[in-house]
């Protein structure tokens, strides 16, 4: 193993970081929801009375995120992202994370964030196992063969 | 309505915090899954940086009652390891390994603009529609 020192951002992740953990952190203290994004969008895929106005809220305020960031950001701050992956394999993945996700209750939010935060067993286990899977993964598309 | 402007506000936040930890770029995200080749360890971090506020917010919640706005806290109940939890994971981890998408990171990803992005979610949300047929088709009496 190496590290890639050049991609390496300690304090603007430690920093994001932080924001997610006060996002999660006031949205179960105010609102009185876990803050998992897969269950919160999936939920609207069985929508029930009085149970969708929250979920349109959240997601509109997280749509807004890139053009608020643009305005706080000075040009160029940030990397640009990089997408190496093509289209066939993006529509697998996410395929892949659509079902996944739902069938297991939640995904980097909700068990990797959220759960980890309250020390559940059940999230700790998601968490580890999709870690792994994601590891295992990029293994093998990158040094199997 | 002060309920609506909050979850915005609460959205808007989580957004910025993936945009800026770098959860947004999946080129980061593989450089961090890949252990085996140049490691970028930058989304330890992130997991470090939200748990250490998340843990207080979680033991501050677990002795309350209700919301501040008075209304119900919804914490899960469920503490069962069953087999959905860990093929759903399974599923899940591949996808991620495979892209370097994960929901959050793919919508804010669509909503600046990047066509992959919105490819990602519109298979996304496809895989959770079929999620739900498979479930209903479970729990429906043989």
């Amino acid at each position: 193993m190496t590290i890639d020192w050049i991609h390496f951002t300690p304090w603007l992740s430690l920093g994001g970081g932080i924001l997610l953990g006060l996002a999660s952190a006031a949205f179960i203290l105010v609102n009185g929801r876990i803050l998992g994004i897969s269950g919160i969008l999936g939920g609207l895929l069985v929508p029930r009375l009085g149970d969708i106005g929250w979920r349109i809220a959240f997601l509109l305020g997280m749509a807004a995120s890139p053009f608020v960031s643009s305005l706080i950001l000075p040009v160029g701050y940030l990397e640009v992202p990089r997408i190496e992956a093509g289209y066939i394999a993006i529509a697998i993945a996410g395929l892949l994370v659509g079902f996944g996700t739902r069938y297991g209750s939640g995904c980097t939010s909700g068990h990797g964030v959220c759960g980890l935060s309250r020390l559940s067993p059940r999230s700790l286990v998601s968490t580890l196992t999709f870690m792994g899977l994601g590891f295992f993964v990029v293994y093998v598309m990158r040094h199997a063969f | 309505m002060q309920h609506r402007i909050s979850e915005f506000l609460v959205g808007l936040l989580f957004g910025l915090g993936l945009i800026l930890s770098g959860m947004t770029d999946p080129g980061k995200v593989v450089g961090f899954l890949d252990i085996f080749g140049a490691w970028d360890p930058s989304l330890a971090l992130v997991m470090a940086g939200a748990i250490a506020v998340g843990f207080f917010a979680f033991a501050f919640a677990k002795k309350r009652t209700a919301n501040f706005f008075g209304g119900a806290l919804h914490l899960p109940k469920s503490n069962q390891i069953d087999k959905p939890l860990v093929i759903g994971a399974v599923l899940f981890g591949a996808g991620w390994g495979l892209a370097g998408f994960c929901p959050g990171p793919g919508l804010v990803s669509m909503a600046s603009g990047q066509f992959k992005g919105a490819v990602f979610v519109l298979f996304m949300v496809a895989g959770m529609q079929l999620f739900e047929m498979f479930s209903r088709r479970l729990s429906q009496p043989k």
